[in-house]
């Protein structure tokens, strides 16, 4: 790339949009009131080999995603889905420990408040019996006819780039019948 | 009824986690946005946690209304706000020190109204009500 070119992240978005999913399955999801994912961590995704080069440990940023994921479709599914959920900020996370791969993340989030504005859980990321991560989030809601959507990053928004399909995977792999894949 | 002061160390440690400033910077008179770097987002954030700690709750737009100035095109006129659009501001903001702004009424010191003076008079009216 030429000096000084800045790459033109949205023409790359359109033609390849990025799959934003830090969590692979719920474990357990209780309705307005706690959820838990698992997310398997495996030296198959590119960035653990730049973070770092010969020490590849999940970045603490995407385990934030990961609880913030497992909590936001907590508080989405607690009001039907009715608003676009926003990672809105983060007021207290604390990291314990490294997650390496062939490590599995246990996010557990539950629900502190729930308002029309928006709301806010606490989450906790545990490898077997190790608490490795802890976070408070606070989350908006928009809505689709909002003036401001147009001007929010979008990779804020909860359920985007197909991460709703998280939910398939668990009826997939729990004895029920398949999702149907469509036409 | 808890004590002027109590309400006032209770909303001290509410600012402090929410806004990660230190204890003596929050003072009656500190403004949320000028002095102590709060965000539109942490408007929110802050009412959660005073619901908590007081065990109340604040309907939407109670302690901080929203978009004032906008509510209606008669409030502001060339940068300032009008007659009217004070006496709104008294009407929604009872616990905020109107006159104050009064003195100089330039738009952009509506913010200046949110102080930590203002949220300890409004949870005292709220926890008398």
């Amino acid at each position: 790339m030429a000096p000084g070119r800045r790459t033109d992240w949205k023409s790359v978005l359109r033609v390849s949009p990025m799959r934003w999913i830090w969590i692979d399955r719920f474990l357990e999801f209780a309705s307005g009131s706690h959820a838990r994912a698992v997310k398997n961590v495996t030296l198959a995704e590119d960035h653990l080999h730049d973070h770092f080069p010969g020490f590849p440990v999940m970045p603490g940023s995407l385990m934030v995603e990961g609880m913030a994921q497992t909590g936001g479709i907590l508080l989405g599914e607690a009001n039907q889905f009715r608003h676009i959920v926003i990672l809105a900020k983060v007021p207290r996370v604390t990291f314990h420990g490294w997650v390496c791969p062939g490590d599995q993340i246990i996010y557990t989030a539950r629900l502190l408040d729930v308002r029309d504005e928006g709301g806010s859980v606490e989450c906790t990321a545990h490898v077997g019996e190790r608490l490795v991560a802890e976070a408070e989030i606070v989350f908006v809601h928009l809505d689709q006819n909002d003036p401001q959507l147009g001007r929010i990053d979008q990779k804020n928004f909860v359920f985007n780039s197909g991460l709703m399909s998280v939910f398939d995977v668990g009826k997939a792999a729990s004895a029920g019948p398949a999702p149907s894949a469509g036409p | 009824m808890p004590a002027r002061e109590e309400i006032f160390g209770t909303v001290r440690e509410t600012l402090v986690d929410a806004l990660g400033v230190d204890d003596d910077e929050v003072t009656p008179e500190a403004t949320l946005v000028g002095d102590l770097g709060a965000e539109s987002i942490d408007f929110l954030d802050i009412v959660f946690r005073l619901e908590k700690s007081f065990n109340i709750k604040i309907p939407r737009g109670e302690l901080f209304p929203e978009n004032l100035a906008a509510a209606d095109s008669s409030f502001v006129q060339e940068g300032r706000i009008t007659d009217s659009g004070l006496a709104e501001l008294r009407a929604r903001m009872p616990h905020a020190d109107i006159d104050k702004l009064a003195e100089d009424p330039r738009v952009e010191n509506i913010q200046d109204l949110f102080t930590v003076e203002m949220i300890v008079r409004f949870l005292e009216s709220k926890l008398k009500g």
